[in-house]
Protein backbone atom coordinates (compact mmCIF):
# COMPACT_ATOMS: atom_id res chain seq x y z
CA UNK A 1 0.00 0.00 0.00
CA UNK A 2 1.16 3.44 -0.99
CA UNK A 3 2.14 5.98 2.12
CA UNK A 4 -0.63 7.39 3.54
CA UNK A 5 0.51 10.90 3.21
CA UNK A 6 1.51 10.17 -0.62
CA UNK A 7 0.77 13.86 -2.72
CA UNK A 8 -2.06 13.70 -5.20
CA UNK A 9 -2.20 16.15 -8.35
CA UNK A 10 -5.24 17.84 -8.56
CA UNK A 11 -6.42 19.81 -12.11
CA UNK A 12 -9.27 22.11 -11.68
CA UNK A 13 -10.48 24.94 -13.67
CA UNK A 14 -11.57 27.76 -11.19
CA UNK A 15 -13.41 30.43 -12.73
CA UNK A 16 -12.37 29.51 -16.36
CA UNK A 17 -8.40 29.46 -14.89
CA UNK A 18 -6.73 25.93 -15.55
CA UNK A 19 -4.89 25.22 -11.92
CA UNK A 20 -2.67 22.00 -10.67
CA UNK A 21 -1.77 21.52 -7.20
CA UNK A 22 -0.34 18.60 -5.53
CA UNK A 23 -2.33 18.00 -2.18
CA UNK A 24 -2.35 15.48 0.25
CA UNK A 25 -5.47 12.38 -0.17
CA UNK A 26 -7.32 14.01 3.16
CA UNK A 27 -7.00 18.09 1.82
CA UNK A 28 -10.33 19.57 1.66
CA UNK A 29 -11.72 21.15 -1.02
CA UNK A 30 -12.26 24.40 0.83
CA UNK A 31 -8.54 24.47 2.26
CA UNK A 32 -7.48 24.19 -1.69
CA UNK A 33 -9.85 26.82 -2.45
CA UNK A 34 -8.75 29.39 -0.02
CA UNK A 35 -4.94 28.37 0.81
CA UNK A 36 -3.39 26.23 -2.06
CA UNK A 37 -5.09 29.20 -4.47
CA UNK A 38 -5.56 32.35 -2.94
CA UNK A 39 -9.21 32.72 -3.21
CA UNK A 40 -10.40 33.80 0.35
CA UNK A 41 -14.01 34.42 -0.40
CA UNK A 42 -15.00 31.32 0.13
CA UNK A 43 -15.47 30.95 3.97
CA UNK A 44 -15.57 28.39 6.49
CA UNK A 45 -18.47 28.62 8.99
CA UNK A 46 -19.29 25.87 10.74
CA UNK A 47 -17.11 22.95 8.82
CA UNK A 48 -19.56 20.71 9.45
CA UNK A 49 -22.06 20.72 6.35
CA UNK A 50 -24.68 22.49 8.03
CA UNK A 51 -23.69 26.38 7.50
CA UNK A 52 -23.32 26.60 3.96
CA UNK A 53 -20.97 29.35 4.34
CA UNK A 54 -18.39 27.26 2.30
CA UNK A 55 -20.77 27.03 -0.76
CA UNK A 56 -19.35 26.85 -4.24
CA UNK A 57 -20.44 25.45 -7.65
CA UNK A 58 -18.93 22.36 -8.87
CA UNK A 59 -19.49 21.52 -12.46
CA UNK A 60 -22.67 23.96 -11.69
CA UNK A 61 -23.89 22.85 -9.05
CA UNK A 62 -23.70 24.72 -5.71
CA UNK A 63 -21.99 22.06 -2.81
CA UNK A 64 -20.08 22.35 0.55
CA UNK A 65 -17.05 22.35 -0.54
CA UNK A 66 -15.66 21.96 3.28
CA UNK A 67 -17.27 17.97 3.16
CA UNK A 68 -16.00 17.54 -0.66
CA UNK A 69 -12.13 16.46 -0.85
CA UNK A 70 -9.81 18.39 -3.08
CA UNK A 71 -8.89 14.75 -5.00
CA UNK A 72 -13.11 14.70 -5.50
CA UNK A 73 -12.68 17.66 -7.70
CA UNK A 74 -10.10 16.73 -10.04
CA UNK A 75 -10.86 17.14 -13.53
CA UNK A 76 -14.02 19.50 -12.45
CA UNK A 77 -15.35 22.81 -13.12
CA UNK A 78 -15.51 25.42 -10.29
CA UNK A 79 -17.27 28.64 -9.60
CA UNK A 80 -15.74 30.57 -6.62
CA UNK A 81 -17.63 33.97 -5.59
CA UNK A 82 -14.86 35.82 -6.80
CA UNK A 83 -15.42 33.79 -10.30
CA UNK A 84 -19.28 35.63 -10.83
CA UNK A 85 -17.50 38.93 -12.59
CA UNK A 86 -14.83 39.18 -15.05
CA UNK A 87 -12.74 41.78 -12.83
CA UNK A 88 -14.13 41.36 -9.48
CA UNK A 89 -14.72 45.64 -9.08
CA UNK A 90 -18.40 45.01 -10.51
CA UNK A 91 -20.93 43.07 -8.60
CA UNK A 92 -22.84 40.38 -10.13
CA UNK A 93 -26.27 40.74 -10.50
CA UNK A 94 -27.50 38.49 -7.04
CA UNK A 95 -24.38 40.58 -4.96
CA UNK A 96 -26.49 43.95 -6.54
CA UNK A 97 -29.75 42.66 -5.35
CA UNK A 98 -28.55 41.92 -2.26
CA UNK A 99 -27.01 44.78 -1.55
CA UNK A 100 -30.52 46.63 -2.97
CA UNK A 101 -32.11 44.76 -0.69
CA UNK A 102 -29.68 45.29 2.49
CA UNK A 103 -30.00 41.19 2.54
CA UNK A 104 -26.41 40.96 4.39
CA UNK A 105 -25.20 42.44 7.75
CA UNK A 106 -21.94 41.09 9.12
CA UNK A 107 -21.54 39.71 5.54
CA UNK A 108 -19.60 36.57 6.20
CA UNK A 109 -22.63 33.95 5.06
CA UNK A 110 -22.63 36.06 1.97
CA UNK A 111 -20.55 34.41 -0.60
CA UNK A 112 -22.15 31.50 0.28
CA UNK A 113 -25.29 32.70 0.32
CA UNK A 114 -25.42 34.11 -3.22
CA UNK A 115 -23.82 30.80 -4.65
CA UNK A 116 -26.92 29.01 -3.16
CA UNK A 117 -29.09 31.97 -4.84
CA UNK A 118 -27.93 31.00 -8.20
CA UNK A 119 -28.71 27.51 -7.71
CA UNK A 120 -32.00 27.58 -6.32
CA UNK A 121 -33.38 30.32 -9.39
CA UNK A 122 -31.60 27.88 -11.92
CA UNK A 123 -33.95 25.64 -10.19
CA UNK A 124 -37.12 27.40 -9.82
CA UNK A 125 -36.87 30.61 -12.18
CA UNK A 126 -40.34 31.88 -10.25
CA UNK A 127 -40.01 30.74 -6.48
CA UNK A 128 -42.59 31.21 -3.91
CA UNK A 129 -41.01 32.44 -0.60
CA UNK A 130 -41.51 29.09 0.49
CA UNK A 131 -39.55 27.94 -1.90
CA UNK A 132 -37.12 30.53 -1.55
CA UNK A 133 -36.83 29.68 2.49
CA UNK A 134 -36.56 25.78 1.95
CA UNK A 135 -34.05 26.33 -1.27
CA UNK A 136 -31.74 28.50 0.96
CA UNK A 137 -31.99 25.89 3.99
CA UNK A 138 -28.63 24.91 3.75
CA UNK A 139 -27.29 28.08 4.36
CA UNK A 140 -27.59 29.74 7.82
CA UNK A 141 -27.01 34.19 8.60
CA UNK A 142 -27.39 34.86 11.95
CA UNK A 143 -27.70 38.44 11.37
CA UNK A 144 -30.65 39.04 8.78
CA UNK A 145 -33.38 37.20 9.90
CA UNK A 146 -33.40 36.14 6.16
CA UNK A 147 -36.25 38.48 5.55
CA UNK A 148 -34.30 41.01 3.24
CA UNK A 149 -32.33 37.64 1.77
CA UNK A 150 -35.80 36.35 0.60
CA UNK A 151 -36.71 40.02 -1.00
CA UNK A 152 -33.57 40.19 -2.62
CA UNK A 153 -34.29 36.83 -4.58
CA UNK A 154 -37.76 37.77 -5.13
CA UNK A 155 -36.58 40.79 -6.95
CA UNK A 156 -34.35 38.75 -9.16
CA UNK A 157 -37.12 36.35 -9.87
CA UNK A 158 -39.43 39.31 -11.01
CA UNK A 159 -36.63 40.51 -13.33
CA UNK A 160 -36.43 37.29 -14.80
CA UNK A 161 -32.69 36.78 -13.77
CA UNK A 162 -31.08 33.80 -15.10
CA UNK A 163 -27.73 32.70 -13.58
CA UNK B 1 -11.49 20.06 11.34
CA UNK B 2 -8.82 17.54 9.28
CA UNK B 3 -9.34 13.80 9.12
CA UNK B 4 -6.14 11.38 10.00
CA UNK B 5 -4.15 11.04 6.68
CA UNK B 6 -5.63 7.81 4.27
CA UNK B 7 -4.46 7.11 1.10
CA UNK B 8 -6.73 7.82 -2.12
CA UNK B 9 -7.13 5.79 -5.23
CA UNK B 10 -10.35 6.17 -7.80
CA UNK B 11 -12.04 3.44 -8.80
CA UNK B 12 -13.06 3.37 -12.62
CA UNK B 13 -15.02 0.66 -13.05
CA UNK B 14 -16.87 -2.09 -10.56
CA UNK B 15 -14.07 -4.61 -11.06
CA UNK B 16 -11.50 -2.67 -10.01
CA UNK B 17 -13.20 -1.37 -6.77
CA UNK B 18 -13.71 -4.90 -5.49
CA UNK B 19 -9.92 -5.79 -6.59
CA UNK B 20 -8.91 -3.10 -4.57
CA UNK B 21 -11.36 -3.58 -1.43
CA UNK B 22 -9.88 -7.32 -1.12
CA UNK B 23 -6.64 -6.15 -0.73
CA UNK B 24 -7.84 -4.37 3.29
CA UNK B 25 -11.21 -4.59 3.25
CA UNK B 26 -11.50 -3.59 7.40
CA UNK B 27 -8.93 -1.00 6.40
CA UNK B 28 -11.02 0.04 3.35
CA UNK B 29 -13.87 3.06 3.04
CA UNK B 30 -15.96 3.23 0.29
CA UNK B 31 -16.31 7.17 -1.18
CA UNK B 32 -19.25 7.95 -2.90
CA UNK B 33 -20.81 11.61 -2.31
CA UNK B 34 -18.80 11.92 1.20
CA UNK B 35 -21.58 13.31 3.08
CA UNK B 36 -21.23 10.93 5.76
CA UNK B 37 -17.90 9.38 5.90
CA UNK B 38 -16.62 12.91 5.61
CA UNK B 39 -18.05 14.40 8.57
CA UNK B 40 -17.42 11.06 10.76
CA UNK B 41 -13.45 11.07 9.30
CA UNK B 42 -12.98 15.02 10.35
CA UNK B 43 -14.26 13.97 14.00
CA UNK B 44 -12.11 11.00 13.76
CA UNK B 45 -14.61 8.84 14.56
CA UNK B 46 -13.29 6.62 11.70
CA UNK B 47 -9.63 6.61 10.44
CA UNK B 48 -9.35 4.19 7.18
CA UNK B 49 -5.87 3.65 5.37
CA UNK B 50 -7.74 3.94 1.83
CA UNK B 51 -10.19 5.53 0.30
CA UNK B 52 -11.54 3.72 -2.61
CA UNK B 53 -13.44 7.03 -4.46
CA UNK B 54 -16.16 4.88 -6.56
CA UNK B 55 -18.11 8.20 -7.38
CA UNK B 56 -16.83 7.95 -11.00
CA UNK B 57 -18.19 4.41 -11.83
CA UNK B 58 -20.40 4.22 -14.93
CA UNK B 59 -22.00 1.21 -13.84
CA UNK B 60 -23.58 2.32 -10.25
CA UNK B 61 -25.50 5.47 -12.04
CA UNK B 62 -28.53 5.95 -13.49
CA UNK B 63 -32.76 5.36 -12.98
CA UNK B 64 -33.59 2.54 -15.30
CA UNK B 65 -37.34 1.91 -15.66
CA UNK B 66 -38.48 -1.09 -17.51
CA UNK B 67 -41.36 -3.50 -17.80
CA UNK B 68 -40.47 -5.56 -15.06
CA UNK B 69 -39.42 -2.25 -12.33
CA UNK B 70 -37.20 0.06 -11.75
CA UNK B 71 -33.17 0.22 -11.48
CA UNK B 72 -31.58 2.87 -9.30
CA UNK B 73 -27.84 2.88 -9.15
CA UNK B 74 -26.24 3.23 -5.95
CA UNK B 75 -24.74 6.48 -6.73
CA UNK B 76 -28.09 8.56 -8.19
CA UNK B 77 -27.64 11.56 -5.59
CA UNK B 78 -31.29 13.00 -3.73
CA UNK B 79 -31.21 15.52 -5.99
CA UNK B 80 -31.25 13.24 -8.96
CA UNK B 81 -34.26 11.45 -7.40
CA UNK B 82 -36.01 14.77 -6.82
CA UNK B 83 -35.65 15.83 -10.63
CA UNK B 84 -36.59 12.38 -12.47
CA UNK B 85 -39.52 13.20 -13.95
CA UNK B 86 -39.58 9.58 -14.92
CA UNK B 87 -39.21 8.41 -11.54
CA UNK B 88 -41.76 10.99 -10.52
CA UNK B 89 -44.09 9.64 -13.21
CA UNK B 90 -43.87 6.12 -11.45
CA UNK B 91 -43.26 6.89 -8.12
CA UNK B 92 -43.85 10.34 -6.60
CA UNK B 93 -42.60 9.23 -3.30
CA UNK B 94 -39.06 9.77 -4.34
CA UNK B 95 -39.52 13.17 -4.72
CA UNK B 96 -41.81 13.59 -1.23
CA UNK B 97 -38.78 11.85 0.36
CA UNK B 98 -35.77 13.82 -1.41
CA UNK B 99 -37.10 17.03 -0.63
CA UNK B 100 -37.27 16.12 3.03
CA UNK B 101 -33.69 15.41 2.83
CA UNK B 102 -30.75 18.17 4.20
CA UNK B 103 -30.64 20.72 2.38
CA UNK B 104 -30.08 21.48 -1.99
CA UNK B 105 -26.34 21.28 -1.54
CA UNK B 106 -26.14 17.97 0.68
CA UNK B 107 -28.94 16.68 -1.77
CA UNK B 108 -26.08 17.54 -4.64
CA UNK B 109 -23.89 15.15 -2.98
CA UNK B 110 -25.20 12.48 -0.63
CA UNK B 111 -26.44 9.18 -2.62
CA UNK B 112 -29.08 6.61 -2.32
CA UNK B 113 -26.57 4.06 -2.01
CA UNK B 114 -24.10 5.62 0.58
CA UNK B 115 -27.94 6.30 2.75
CA UNK B 116 -28.80 2.92 2.68
CA UNK B 117 -24.80 1.39 2.98
CA UNK B 118 -24.73 3.73 6.33
CA UNK B 119 -27.82 2.47 7.73
CA UNK B 120 -28.29 5.49 10.10
CA UNK B 121 -31.21 4.29 12.62
CA UNK B 122 -32.79 8.07 11.51
CA UNK B 123 -31.91 8.21 7.30
CA UNK B 124 -35.27 8.83 4.96
CA UNK B 125 -34.56 6.28 2.11
CA UNK B 126 -34.47 2.86 4.77
CA UNK B 127 -38.13 3.42 4.97
CA UNK B 128 -38.74 4.38 1.57
CA UNK B 129 -36.95 0.96 0.19
CA UNK B 130 -39.05 -1.15 2.52
CA UNK B 131 -42.03 0.06 1.65
CA UNK B 132 -41.43 -0.31 -2.04
CA UNK B 133 -40.26 -4.00 -1.33
CA UNK B 134 -37.21 -3.21 -3.06
CA UNK B 135 -34.43 -5.76 -3.53
CA UNK B 136 -30.90 -4.14 -2.83
CA UNK B 137 -28.24 -5.64 -5.50
CA UNK B 138 -24.84 -5.97 -3.74
CA UNK B 139 -21.67 -7.05 -5.53
CA UNK B 140 -18.39 -8.94 -4.06
CA UNK B 141 -15.42 -11.08 -4.28
CA UNK B 142 -18.04 -13.70 -4.98
CA UNK B 143 -20.34 -12.41 -7.46
CA UNK B 144 -23.74 -10.90 -7.23
CA UNK B 145 -26.44 -11.12 -4.52
CA UNK B 146 -29.48 -9.65 -4.11
CA UNK B 147 -31.38 -8.76 -0.58
CA UNK B 148 -34.94 -7.73 0.18
CA UNK B 149 -34.60 -4.10 1.37
CA UNK B 150 -36.57 -5.23 5.08
CA UNK B 151 -33.70 -8.14 5.70
CA UNK B 152 -31.17 -5.52 4.39
CA UNK B 153 -30.65 -3.43 7.92
CA UNK B 154 -29.67 -5.37 10.53
CA UNK B 155 -28.89 -2.90 13.53
CA UNK B 156 -27.87 0.91 14.02
CA UNK B 157 -25.49 1.43 11.25
CA UNK B 158 -25.36 -2.25 10.46
CA UNK B 159 -26.65 -4.16 7.39
CA UNK B 160 -25.80 -7.26 5.98
CA UNK B 161 -23.44 -5.95 3.61
CA UNK B 162 -19.75 -8.23 4.47
CA UNK B 163 -16.86 -5.83 4.44
CA UNK B 164 -15.78 -6.95 0.85
CA UNK B 165 -18.73 -6.00 -0.41
CA UNK B 166 -20.16 -3.06 -2.40
CA UNK B 167 -24.23 -2.51 -2.79
CA UNK B 168 -24.38 -1.71 -6.83
CA UNK B 169 -28.00 -0.80 -6.78
CA UNK B 170 -31.70 -0.59 -5.75
CA UNK B 171 -34.39 -3.13 -7.73
CA UNK B 172 -38.10 -2.17 -7.20
CA UNK B 173 -40.36 -4.53 -8.62
CA UNK B 174 -43.09 -2.32 -10.87
CA UNK B 175 -45.83 -1.15 -8.52
CA UNK B 176 -49.36 -2.19 -9.02
CA UNK B 177 -51.77 -0.20 -11.20
CA UNK B 178 -54.12 1.58 -8.09
CA UNK B 179 -50.84 1.42 -5.61
CA UNK B 180 -50.45 4.64 -4.03
CA UNK B 181 -47.49 5.44 -1.51
CA UNK B 182 -46.75 8.37 0.87
CA UNK B 183 -44.07 9.51 3.25
CA UNK B 184 -44.23 11.13 6.59
CA UNK B 185 -41.46 13.08 8.44
CA UNK B 186 -41.58 14.77 12.08
CA UNK B 187 -37.97 16.07 11.15
CA UNK B 188 -35.37 17.16 13.39
CA UNK B 189 -34.97 20.71 13.36
CA UNK B 190 -31.33 20.48 13.61
CA UNK B 191 -29.70 17.81 11.70
CA UNK B 192 -33.30 17.14 9.18
CA UNK B 193 -32.72 13.55 10.09
CA UNK B 194 -36.04 11.65 10.81
CA UNK B 195 -37.33 11.75 14.51
CA UNK B 196 -39.84 9.55 13.29
CA UNK B 197 -40.67 8.72 9.67
CA UNK B 198 -43.26 6.23 7.83
CA UNK B 199 -43.43 5.54 4.05
CA UNK B 200 -46.69 3.82 3.61
CA UNK B 201 -48.00 1.86 0.39
CA UNK B 202 -51.90 1.47 -0.10
CA UNK B 203 -53.85 -0.06 -2.95
CA UNK B 204 -57.58 -0.25 -1.87
CA UNK B 205 -59.56 -2.73 -3.95
CA UNK B 206 -63.44 -2.71 -3.33
CA UNK B 207 -63.27 -0.18 -0.99
CA UNK B 208 -60.95 -3.03 1.28
CA UNK B 209 -57.17 -2.91 1.02
CA UNK B 210 -55.79 -5.44 -0.59
CA UNK B 211 -52.21 -3.99 -0.92
CA UNK B 212 -50.32 -3.12 1.80
CA UNK B 213 -46.13 -2.50 2.83
CA UNK B 214 -45.04 -0.07 5.85
CA UNK B 215 -41.65 0.88 6.38
CA UNK B 216 -40.56 3.00 9.61
CA UNK B 217 -37.19 4.78 9.84
CA UNK B 218 -36.19 6.84 12.84
CA UNK B 219 -38.10 4.72 15.68
CA UNK B 220 -36.03 1.87 16.35
CA UNK B 221 -32.11 0.88 15.90
CA UNK B 222 -32.65 0.40 12.29
CA UNK B 223 -35.29 0.98 9.42
CA UNK B 224 -38.06 -1.98 9.27
CA UNK B 225 -41.55 -3.32 8.03
CA UNK B 226 -44.51 -2.84 9.94
CA UNK B 227 -45.74 -6.15 8.90
CA UNK B 228 -48.46 -6.26 12.02
CA UNK B 229 -50.04 -3.26 11.12
CA UNK B 230 -50.33 -4.04 7.55
CA UNK B 231 -51.48 -7.68 8.38
CA UNK B 232 -53.93 -6.47 10.69
CA UNK B 233 -55.65 -4.28 8.05
CA UNK B 234 -55.39 -6.64 5.04
CA UNK B 235 -59.10 -7.07 3.65
CA UNK B 236 -60.72 -4.30 6.02
CA UNK B 237 -61.87 -0.97 4.70
CA UNK B 238 -59.41 2.16 6.02
CA UNK B 239 -62.28 3.62 8.58
CA UNK B 240 -61.65 5.65 11.10
CA UNK B 241 -61.28 2.73 13.84
CA UNK B 242 -59.72 0.45 11.49
CA UNK B 243 -56.66 2.82 11.02
CA UNK B 244 -56.72 3.60 14.69
CA UNK B 245 -56.07 0.42 15.57
CA UNK B 246 -53.44 -0.17 13.50
CA UNK B 247 -51.43 2.46 13.80
CA UNK B 248 -51.57 2.13 17.95
CA UNK B 249 -50.42 -2.21 16.99
CA UNK B 250 -47.76 -0.76 15.08
CA UNK B 251 -46.79 1.93 17.31
CA UNK B 252 -46.90 -0.36 20.61
CA UNK B 253 -44.91 -3.06 18.59
CA UNK B 254 -42.11 -0.47 18.41
CA UNK B 255 -38.90 -0.96 21.01
CA UNK B 256 -38.01 3.29 20.18
CA UNK B 257 -34.94 4.79 20.67
CA UNK B 258 -34.43 7.26 23.42
CA UNK B 259 -32.46 10.07 23.47
CA UNK B 260 -31.96 13.35 24.11
CA UNK B 261 -34.18 14.94 21.61
CA UNK B 262 -37.03 12.47 21.77
CA UNK B 263 -37.66 9.58 24.04
CA UNK B 264 -38.91 6.27 23.07
CA UNK B 265 -42.67 7.24 24.56
CA UNK B 266 -42.79 10.56 22.45
CA UNK B 267 -41.63 8.40 19.29
CA UNK B 268 -43.76 5.79 19.96
CA UNK B 269 -46.71 8.31 19.81
CA UNK B 270 -44.90 9.20 16.85
CA UNK B 271 -45.34 6.40 15.43
CA UNK B 272 -48.73 6.14 15.97
CA UNK B 273 -50.18 10.12 14.85
CA UNK B 274 -48.02 9.53 11.67
CA UNK B 275 -49.54 6.03 10.80
CA UNK B 276 -52.23 7.57 11.14
CA UNK B 277 -52.01 10.63 9.06
CA UNK B 278 -50.17 8.68 6.39
CA UNK B 279 -53.45 6.09 5.77
CA UNK B 280 -56.05 8.93 6.50
CA UNK B 281 -54.25 10.44 3.63
CA UNK B 282 -54.26 6.87 1.47
CA UNK B 283 -58.09 6.60 2.11
CA UNK B 284 -59.25 9.46 -0.01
Amino acid sequence: MPEPDNRHVVTVEINGARKTVAVEARRLLVHLIREDLGLTGTHVGCDTSQCGACTVEIDGQAIKSCTVLAVMADGASITTIEGLTDTGAELSPVQAAFHEHHALQCGFCTPGMVMSVRQLLRDQPNPSEHDIRHGLAGNICRCTGYHNIVRAVESLASKGYQS
Amino acid sequence: MIPAAFDYVRASSLAQAIDLLRDDPDGTKLLAGGHTLLPALKLRLASPELLIDIGGIAELKGIEISETGIRIGALTTHAELFASEPLHGELPIFRQAASLIADPQVRNRGTIGGSLANADPAADWPAVVVALQAEIEIVGPNGHRSVAARDFFTDIFSTVLEPDEILVSVHIPRPRTGMHFIYRKIRHPASGFAVVAIAVGVRLQGGAVDQISIGVTGAANHAFTGQHASDFLLGKTLSRDNIDKAATLLSETTECLSDRYASAEYRANLIRVETRRALLALSS
